[in-house]
């Protein structure tokens, strides 16, 4: 199955997959009516250290923990793909606290979860990411 | 082929369902409930009484589950004994059926214990199933005033499931905190302070002395008046089946780390059973859900034919009140690591080279990585420890387990 | 805001202006910050207590990297209309630079190539294509040969006592297309730009070239496509080093400084830089102007058959000059000295650092270089006992199939494949902050340019080149570009005066 994979020595820590990410789950078709004046809430995160970046986000883990300890069945496998039931979701965080990659976090009304779901739901097609990252730090493919 | 029995039908039932199906697609399952409520997730029950979910939400997985986990089900019928020698279970009709290889996830019941007067009261609740929480919403007003008794999870997420909805609520508990089982004092002084804004007074340290139809009095002196009582102290474990015919318990029933219990062909999980709990080193009562559905996913690997050990148990909660959030994890021993800023509260124990337990309140970020540290007992030193006590991050990683991490499948 | 990126750095007067301007479309902008992490000059800021993104001018070189990197596109870069009083005489540029010297007291360095207003010859010229007679070629439907072989070529048939052919060929260069990269030394561009030329060279089956700063162990794996340099200063040279690569050329002279060596500053010189190169960590690397050894064909011809010797005569041995006055002449010397191949770099080649005044005003153009130089071979009757290779600006497939009419084998780039890997231009490599990971040693900056994407963008260039070249020899009616060399028939001037038109040995268009 494709899947995401961070390369850490090419990320520059520029944080435009954030952006790109939280701009293609805004639902709107300009990144200026999504983003401006926001505070963004992406599903991948960049991690900056000492001359060290790189993006986190779902690892689409074979055995999800967050799948096996979500105690609403809002978490569910699909094709591989952890996919996720905003109806479902009470936010009780289980799923946070079982993820051993901290790639779950609330959503910005913070009474439900978020993660990445290779933009599967949105109308990106191939995961925004991927695509914003301006030095292939970020990658979508079989591995 | 097999035939195989499955009592019960919480996390730890349908673990066992996926963990079988995830190796057998073959076997017959017969999955038996005494309650007659298509499978659905206990601790919504108080998210059901706030309104954040329904009937058909709560639903722990779809309608279609047991058909398409080709999956028997008998609803509504109680399971009275086991028979070990002939591989046959009765039930209270007094139908009989065998079984090849049985799960018993018979989870766990509210405790109620022995309290004076506690019978004078016409509207007392307990809080665990889906009838209790129908019970309890049906009997609240406007006006109600609510005793609760018990301060633990159980209490305090049916404070929060109707808080808006009755006039006000008193919990008292004999503990000196709440959540004794889940958090520290610090932290339970933060969480109590935030919960008391939404017209909800405590009474810690203190039990009813005697209980009258519209009012408790308190071992402290203190009078409380009720029109609805819930008793929420506790749970026992459902252990009596296998009990009654020598299986290993101790508090509950014992089981080994593939989940089987000390009778040929016997699985147990869930809250009914004990867990080895890595943080203390000792066997304990784990009645958390996603322990219930790993030890449950065990056991059906097993009874399904494959192979897959569980070891790895450990205490651990996340909950919310109110919208203020609390991840914890492990064992409360060892060194101490804290980090408190406003609504922010942070612990982390550690000893000898293993972070062993954490509680964070409020800024609950990442906390998995923290559980992860706990559950894989990474050995402090391989890691920048300094750096992940401030907050949980991959970084804290060598570059080769974040290659492993980021760069690999898994 | 700390006060590290204050405006009141600058309050000294310097008399120095902002030579751009950062112009912020505010209704676009979303204050992402990319702009201000990936600025090496720190001139993008976020200003809190205006609640937006502000920029510093006076930082701005014009690099594009904020403009490239902007996802919503709100940043262009202007050039300031500020102004002195309008004189043809004492221009801007002018006056800015006495300040600038008036303030330092320093040489005024610079990089890149020659970017005054001269003549460009290759856009004085047109090219010829078949009409009716002798008709045009489709190179997607017909064979078309670019492979070039560099090298000296034998004058004579020799046969053995058997009478047969005996091969007498001396060593060659095999290349796919005639182009190659030409040197950039490591040091003066970053460890991944050096890969992507290495493995770029590798895929398209022509060669890299280290430049003057020796070669990294990583590389030598890419030896067959790898020229090695040899300059004065004479940087990482050792045995293994002349045989790691398939042709050795001895750095005489570089179009953009003729007559001076190298400079590396030692703030570029890391460990790595310093391993390769065999000198001391932080130490600057100087070349001298000339080779110590070398004071006359004769000593050159030393030095040839030093390295000859030291890699078995296996390996072409390349002499690269700056295009300078007597080029012709010296051409003719350097054909006798038993070097393989000529290369000759014109005015407009690029460096990762000059004085600007040598850079803008030494050195002649490379058209007429090479036409005189091809011409002063033939005539002497020595064409074949070189190749030759042109640089300093061929920019584009037309001026490198200008350049073989002209009479080149082969032609070098080099500011060409840094643009594909990223360049923009901004002419400050010797700051030693490119933001595009090219011109720099700093870590964090030449991480920007991961080889993957590098090394992929070179090969479609130089692929691009091919298909162009194909092209326009089949509108000529040419299948191989050994029909193409030297054949000024092809080519016309426009514009351009008799002398001109005779040093370049073509006719004016409508003749």
């Amino acid at each position: 199955m494709k899947r995401i994979y961070v390369n850490e020595k090419w990320c520059l820590g520029c944080h435009l997959c954030e952006y790109y990410c939280a701009f293609a789950n805004s639902g709107k078709d300009s990144m200026v009516n999504a983003l401006k004046g926001v505070t963004i809430n992406p599903k991948i995160q960049v991690e900056e250290g000492n001359g060290i970046n790189f993006a986190v986000s779902c690892r689409h883990c074979e055995n999800p923990l967050c799948v096996k300890s979500c105690i609403t069945g809002a978490l569910t496998i699909e094709d591989g793909v952890i996919s996720f039931n905003h109806d479902k979701c009470v936010g009780c965080y289980t799923c946070i606290l079982s993820c051993p990659y901290g790639c779950i976090m609330p959503d910005s009304e913070g009474h439900a979860v978020q993660k990445c779901e290779l933009c599967t739901k949105n109308a990106c097609g191939e995961p925004a990411c991927v695509q914003g990252c301006p030095n292939k730090a970020i990658v979508f493919e079989e591995r | 082929m097999s035939k195989i029995v499955i009592i019960g039908n919480s996390a730890a039932a349908i673990g066992c369902v996926e963990g079988i199906r995830s190796v057998d697609k073959y076997s017959e399952i017969l999955l038996i409930s005494s309650e007659r409520h298509h499978t659905y997730s206990r601790p919504l029950i108080s998210y059901l009484l706030y309104g954040k979910t329904d009937e058909q939400r709560m639903k722990y997985r779809p309608d279609s589950f047991y058909a398409d986990n080709m999956v028997d089900v008998m609803l509504g019928k109680t399971v009275v004994s086991v028979d070990a020698k002939t591989h046959n279970v009765k039930l209270e009709s007094g139908e009989v059926i065998s079984y090849d290889k049985l799960m018993v996830a018979t989870g766990s019941s509210p405790f109620v214990p022995p309290l004076k007067g506690l019978e004078t009261v016409e509207k007392k609740f307990t809080f665990m199933t889906l009838d209790d929480a129908h019970a309890l919403g049906e009997a609240l007003t406007p006006d109600s005033k609510v005793l609760v008794i018990g301060a633990g999870l159980i209490g305090l997420k049916c404070v929060e499931g109707i808080a808006d909805k009755v006039k006000e609520i008193t919990v008292v508990d004999m503990a000196d905190r709440i959540l004794p089982s889940v958090l520290d004092a610090e932290g339970a002084e933060l969480v109590q302070k935030s919960i008391e804004k939404h017209n909800v007074s405590f009474y810690l340290n203190d039990s009813t002395d005697e209980i009258f139809p519209d009012k408790a009095i308190l071992k402290s002196g203190a009078e409380v008046e009720f029109d609805i009582l819930v008793v929420a102290v506790g749970v026992r474990p459902n252990i009596s089946l296998l009990k009654d015919i020598g299986a290993s318990c101790g508090r509950a029933i014992k089981t080994n780390n593939k989940c089987e219990t000390s009778i040929e062909d016997i699985y147990a999980a869930g809250d009914c059973t004990e867990s080895y709990d890595i943080t203390i080193g000792a066997e304990r009562v784990l009645a958390l859900l996603p322990n219930a559905y790993l030890q449950g996913e065990t056991a059906g690997v097993n009874m399904g034919g494959g192979e897959k050990t569980y070891d790895n148990a450990i205490p651990m909660n996340a909950m919310g009140m109110f919208g203020y959030h609390m991840i914890t994890a492990g064992s409360y021993e060892g060194n101490v690591y804290t980090e408190r800023e406003g609504e922010n509260y942070k612990k982390l124990f550690y000893k000898d080279n293993r972070l062993v337990g954490y509680i964070m309140i409020g800024n609950i970020k990442r906390a998995g990585i923290y559980t992860s540290l706990i559950r894989n007992q990474t050995p402090l030193d391989s890691i920048d420890f300094e750096l992940i006590k401030q907050k949980p991050q991959l970084m804290a990683f060598s570059a080769q387990k974040r290659y492993a991490d980021l760069a690999q499948s898994h | 805001m700390s006060v590290k990126k204050g405006w009141y750095l600058n309050m000294a007067i310097d008399y120095l202006y902002p030579e751009y301007e950062i112009v912020r479309d505010t209704n676009k902008c979303i204050a992402c910050r990319v702009c201000e992490r990936q600025c090496s000059n720190e001139a993008h800021f976020y200003d809190p207590e205006q609640g937006k993104m502000v920029a510093d001018n006076t930082k701005c070189v014009c690099c594009h990297r904020c403009v490239s990197l902007c996802p919503t596109k709100a940043l262009k870069i202007v050039k300031s209309d500020h102004t002195f009083k309008a004189n043809a005489n004492w221009t801007g540029k002018t006056i800015t630079e006495v300040y600038r010297q008036a303030n330092t007291g320093g040489v005024l360095l610079s990089s890149m190539g020659n970017p005054e207003a001269y003549p460009v010859y290759w856009d004085k010229i047109l090219l010829n294509a078949s009409q009716v007679t002798n008709p045009s070629i489709d190179p997607l439907r017909e064979p078309m040969e670019t492979t070039t072989y560099l090298g000296k070529k034998p004058t004579e048939v020799e046969r053995d006592k058997d009478g047969k052919l005996v091969n007498n060929m001396p060593p060659q260069l095999k290349l796919s297309t005639p182009v190659m990269f030409s040197a950039m030394s490591y040091g003066s561009i970053s460890y991944n730009a050096h890969e992507s030329l290495a493995r770029a060279a590798e895929e398209l089956g022509i060669y890299y070239n280290t430049g003057e700063g020796g070669l990294h162990e990583d590389f030598y794996k890419y030896g067959a496509n790898t020229i090695v340099q040899v300059a004065s200063g004479r940087f990482g040279v050792s045995k293994d080093y002349l045989n790691a690569g398939a042709a050795i050329e001895i750095k005489i002279g570089q179009g953009a400084k003729p007559g001076i060596g190298g400079h590396l500053p030692g703030i570029k010189v890391s460990a790595d830089i310093s391993k390769t190169r065999m000198i001391p960590k932080g130490s600057d690397a100087i070349s001298p102007a000339p080779h110590h050894d070398i004071y006359s064909i004769e000593d050159l011809r030393q030095l040839v058959f030093s390295l000859k010797e030291a890699s078995d005569y296996k390996k072409p041995v390349i002499v690269k000059i700056a295009a300078v006055h007597n080029v012709a002449a010296i051409a003719s010397g350097i054909a006798r000295s038993g070097a393989d191949i000529i290369a000759i770099d014109g005015y407009r080649g690029g460096t990762g650092a000059a004085p600007t005044r040598i850079r803008d005003n030494v050195g002649i153009p490379i058209e007429l270089a090479l036409a005189s130089v091809d011409q002063r071979l033939r005539e002497e009757g020595i064409r074949d006992n070189v190749g030759i290779v042109v640089g300093g600006s061929i920019r584009s497939s037309s001026d490198l199939v200008k350049a073989i009419a002209l009479g080149a084998d082969a032609c070098y780039i080099a500011t060409a494949a840094c643009l594909s890997m990223g360049c923009h231009l901004c002419r400050s490599c010797q700051a030693g902050k490119c933001n595009w990971g090219i011109a720099t040693q700093r870590p964090e900056l030449v991480k920007r340019l991961n080889p993957d994407v590098g090394y992929k963008r070179l090969v479609n260039l130089v692929h691009a080149w091919d298909h162009e070249v194909k092209e326009i020899m089949g509108g000529m009616g040419i299948n191989s570009i050994e029909s193409l060399r030297g054949n000024r028939l092809m080519l016309r001037g426009i514009g351009l005066s008799d002398r001109e038109l005779a040093i370049l040995g073509i006719k004016h268009a409508g003749e």
